[in-house]
């Protein structure tokens, strides 16, 4: 039950949201809507191989196109020494190319001109004589004796591994192993993909000539730390910080793909110091999914050993990373492989030992999320399809042996064999609800019908845990900034509300769901409060928003600011009522004398007294500044059913159902939570069975558009079924945790064990996502079924 | 001098002919509620109303648009009027970052104003073409279904 009024609209409420009006107007903002005088266009020359030697970049015909203002190579840049810059994960990339080219689709040169079309002319003709080189595309090749040496801008560089990363008890580990009845073993690939927001990425970048001033409109979730890189990259170059505005606007859609700097962002501002003129760089959509950096592709080996009866005891895993031709991973800086050591999940193993060995090859970077936190999907994709392989194995239900497993809630806060501490937890109600929603025991029945009757029915579930709301800063960091975040409240005098903060919602709806917040502590109605993100001229320095962490870490510090306000208007409140504090009680948007209800003073109130009849000795105004830095991670939660029905002539895979009970702390609003619910099942449907980026021998991008990329539409969609529990986080001051990719993490493993619970019988064990029909009927030939 | 019919009026077009709709809408006309997705007719963000019919203002030339009635997702609202396809999205909640969404509204308003009582399979095909990455397809569809009981409601 909500504690505010629907009037104050505070947690709890489903209030409207404050984005809508705009949107369903084609009002919105967003970065390619923003013309300035006198704008320029910029688009960028991209390289056919995969690997090549630059030999020559022939500018002469495209600055001789009409329209055409210049061309810009990396020869330019490389005056400044700005012709490679330092990815997230401190490795290097290249913002334009000298030497060579390192995976097709790279940025070779930038032509601007008068207008979009005619740039596009103008990259057309810049002529570029490349000496194509041996492609390496295959990480376990890249790693072989004699594989050809991609990285060869570093000095000594002898190989193709970028760094071995290892987490857990080794010795424990094996001798689990050594010790135990059954063990299961697994390759597991999860493939490249990319999260393909509908709005590509781009900038508007404007340098002011006279007072060195540069303001950057762009697609990013984490202005602020880009404002930063930006002045340790250039800062050489006369661009210093407290000069660099970055404004990030309406974003349509992140995912995790606006966190890392792409080159044509740097590129557009050198244009727009070069030229004097604001430049505009759109990518279009081949250049959205060729060029811009993707999630996954990892080679999972996976080893879990158990006892008989079903007790899981511990999890081994080998995984070889493929990052393309730079680490440029979107991974707090400790962790080069994410929390991918959340992989021993919802269940209580003894021990654990996770290796990651990260690779370069000749594709863009790659580990960036795919509306997840850091490596979490991978983890949580593991670990669901080796507890159910064990199941499967030993002849036991996948919920038996679930519930068998679950960390039990008495045992929270619990320290896991990997060594994160899960901060809350009640795993077994949460499958017991999807059980008794979907109906489990009777689908059950009806699969052992159809499978008599030669139908191929199949149930899957996913038990998974999240780690989300990075992080405490003793141990994350990106770049060096500790992943803090920040709030900024001020009241004005007539009790409305101006807020600010260093995220940056790209759909979440943080103005209406930040406001709710306020509203819940301050008793202010959400309506009068104005949420503003994205402007690193306004705006407290926060680190942004992606990996869950607006709420946990945003939304805390909000409350936090708003808690100080609450204080101070409290001693205003006395002042007022000329009553002890200590004598006041607080009810949403007043104080009042205890048993004196009648004797009271709105949050509005003082507000005006705050500016016009302070008291003495108080300095006046109310407004509070947070920047909060969490105790802990949160872990929300969630077990889903899925079944699906399998077409043995095609082998498409059809979802009947999906049943999704969340857990996600308490929750801000209602209605948002479910549709990211919603839309986080749809992105977790759309790995298992659709996307995938590919490359053949030669590094050919081979789903470069989206004729072959294929997304989800309402077709596809099933009718999700939605229910929750609710288990507050003990340390976040709402009790909340995140939502908003927990069920992109948790879908796709229910969808993959439901159709290998289909075709157990038939002997398959395991067929990697997407599980494309061509897969399945293969498949299904293999076992001997005919149509 | 070509003329275009944009949202009732009649704008004099001074430009190749050839070029995309959405980039004549956008660029030149400061209508940019339609919006560039991928360029080639599949996500369906670009779609704007030709003669009551949608199309993906991506890949139509602005020749193929002359003499002929254009809605864009501007031209909806009469008199702080929305649609009620806009106000049934408002109510369901059918939209997150709001990229895809005029281009959603502008095919699910070609169905209502060619069949106002459609039935599931038909919103279903009619929607196919247009891809929300945040991804609440059933939300669109409920948006829908209410906007063609809204009109119902409003004939009786």
């Amino acid at each position: 039950m909500p504690k505010t009024s629907a009037e104050i609209g505070g947690m709890g409420h489903s209030v409207k949201r404050k984005e809508d009006p705009r949107f369903i107007r084609g009002k919105g903002n967003y970065v390619d809507d923003i013309v300035l005088p006198d704008m320029i266009y910029m688009d960028i020359v991209r390289s056919p191989f995969a690997h090549a030697t630059i030999k020559n970049i022939d500018t002469a015909k495209a600055l001789a196109t009409p329209g055409v203002l210049a061309v810009i190579t990396g020869k330019d840049l490389a005056a400044y020494n700005l012709h490679w810059m330092p990815t997230l994960m401190s490795d290097t990339q290249m913002v334009l190319p000298v030497e060579k080219v390192m995976y097709q689709a790279q940025e070779v040169a930038a032509v601007l001109a008068t207008d979009r079309y005619t740039a596009a002319d103008g990259v057309d003709a810049v002529e570029v004589d490349y000496d194509p080189l041996p492609v390496v595309v295959d990480p376990f090749k890249a790693l072989l004796p004699d594989a050809p040496i991609l990285r060869t801008d570093k000095e000594g560089k002898k190989d193709n591994h970028i760094w071995h990363w290892e987490w857990g008890d080794k010795s424990a580990t094996d001798q689990a192993f050594d010790e135990a009845d059954v063990k299961v073993t697994q390759d597991i690939y999860i493939p490249r993909i990319h999260v393909a927001s509908i709005e590509t990425c781009g900038c508007v970048a404007s340098f002011d000539k006279i007072n060195g001033k540069l303001t950057v409109w762009m697609t990013t979730q984490a202005p602020h730390a880009i404002r930063t890189v930006f002045a340790l990259v250039a800062g050489h170059v006369g661009l210093q910080e407290h000069k660099i505005q970055i404004i990030s606007p309406d974003i349509g859609g992140g995912f995790g793909g606006k966190v890392p700097v792409y080159p044509g962002y740097v590129i557009a501002v050198a244009a727009s110091v070069l030229t004097g003129k604001p430049v505009k760089w759109i990518e279009d959509r081949m250049e959205n999914l060729q060029a811009d950096s993707f999630a996954r592709d990892y080679h999972i080996a996976a080893e879990l050993a158990g006892k008989k009866d079903g007790t899981l005891t511990a999890l081994r895993i080998k995984t070889v990373a493929d990052h393309g031709y730079t680490d440029a991973a979107a991974n707090p800086s400790k962790f080069p492989a994410g929390l991918f050591h959340i992989c021993t999940g919802s269940y209580d193993l003894k021990a654990a030992h996770v290796e990651v060995d990260g690779v370069y090859t000749n594709k863009p970077p790659g580990g960036i999320a795919y509306r997840c936190s850091f490596r979490v999907t991978e983890a949580v994709h593991t670990i669901e399809r080796m507890a159910d392989l064990m199941a499967h194995e030993i002849g036991m239900d996948p919920a038996d042996l679930r519930m068998k497993n679950f960390i039990a809630p008495d045992r929270f806060p619990y320290k896991s064999a990997l060594g994160w501490e899960y901060d809350s937890g009640n795993y077994a109600g949460a499958l017991k609800l999807a059980i008794d929603r979907i109906g489990y025991t009777d689908l059950r029945k009806e699969q052992a019908e159809r499978r008599a009757r030669g139908e191929l029915m199949g149930i899957g579930i996913s038990s998974f845990t999240e780690i989300v709301g990075a992080g405490p800063s003793k141990h994350f960091d990106i770049l060096g900034l500790k992943m803090f975040d920040s709030a900024e409240i001020r009241i004005h005098p007539t009790g409305k509300v101006i807020a600010r903060f260093g995220t940056k919602s790209q759909g979440q709806g943080h103005e209406t769901t930040y406001a709710q917040i306020i509203a819940e502590e301050l008793g202010i109605p959400a309506a009068d409060i104005a949420v503003e993100e994205g402007d690193t001229d306004t705006a407290p320095y926060g680190l942004g928003t992606y990996a869950s962490r607006s709420t946990p870490v945003a939304g805390a510090a909000r409350a936090v600011a708003a808690r100080k306000i609450r204080e101070k208007a409290k001693k205003i409140a006395a002042y007022l009522l000329e009553a002890h504090e200590d004598d006041l009680d607080w009810e949403p948007g007043k104080f009042f004398v205890k048993g004196s209800p009648d004797r009271a003073k709105t949050i509005q109130e003082i507000a005006l007294a705050a500016y016009t009849n302070h008291p003495q000795g108080m300095e006046a105004g109310l407004e509070a500044v947070s920047y909060y830095d969490p105790p802990n991670l949160t872990y929300p939660f969630g077990s889903y059913i899925c079944v699906v029905d399998i077409d043995k002539g095609t082998g498409e895979v059809k979802v009947r159902r999906f049943m999704a009970v969340d857990d996600c702390g308490n929750i801000i609003n209602p209605m948002i939570v479910e549709g990211q619910i919603h839309g986080g099942l749809t992105m977790g449907l759309a790995p298992a069975l659709y996307e995938e980026i590919q490359y053949d021998e030669s590094g050919n991008c081979l789903q470069g558009s989206f004729m072959n990329y294929l997304l989800p539409t309402a077709v596809e969609t099933p009718a999700w079924e939605t229910d929750k529990t609710c288990t507050p986080s003990p340390h976040h001051p709402l009790g909340a945790k995140g939502v908003g990719e927990s069920a992109t993490v948790g879908a796709p493993a229910a969808i993959v064990n439901a159709v290998v619970d289909a075709l157990w019988h038939l002997g398959v064990r395991h067929i990697d996502i997407p599980i494309t029909p061509p897969k399945v009927w293969k498949a299904l030939r293999d076992a001997g079924v005919s149509e | 001098m070509p003329q275009l019919d944009i949202n009732g009026k009649t704008v004099a077009v001074e430009t190749d002919l050839d070029r995309s709709l959405l980039s004549l809408l956008r660029d030149d006309l400061d209508l940019t509620g339609s919006k560039y997705g991928c360029g080639e007719g599949q996500c369906g963000a670009c779609t704007v109303l030709i003669d009551e019919k949608s199309a993906r203002s991506c890949i139509t030339p602005v020749r193929a648009a002359l003499g002929k009635k254009i809605t864009t997702i501007e031209g909806l609202e009469k008199s702080g009027r929305l649609h009620p396809l806009q106000e049934a999205f408002l109510e369901t909640e059918a939209l997150q970052c709001g990229y895809c969404t005029s281009g959603m509204i502008m095919s699910g308003i070609s169905l209502l104003r060619k069949n106002p009582n459609p039935p599931r399979e038909e919103i279903l095909r009619q929607m196919e073409g247009n891809v929300c990455r945040c991804g609440d397809y059933l939300r669109i569809v409920a948006a829908l279904e209410k906007a063609a009981r809204a009109i119902k409601e409003a004939r009786k």
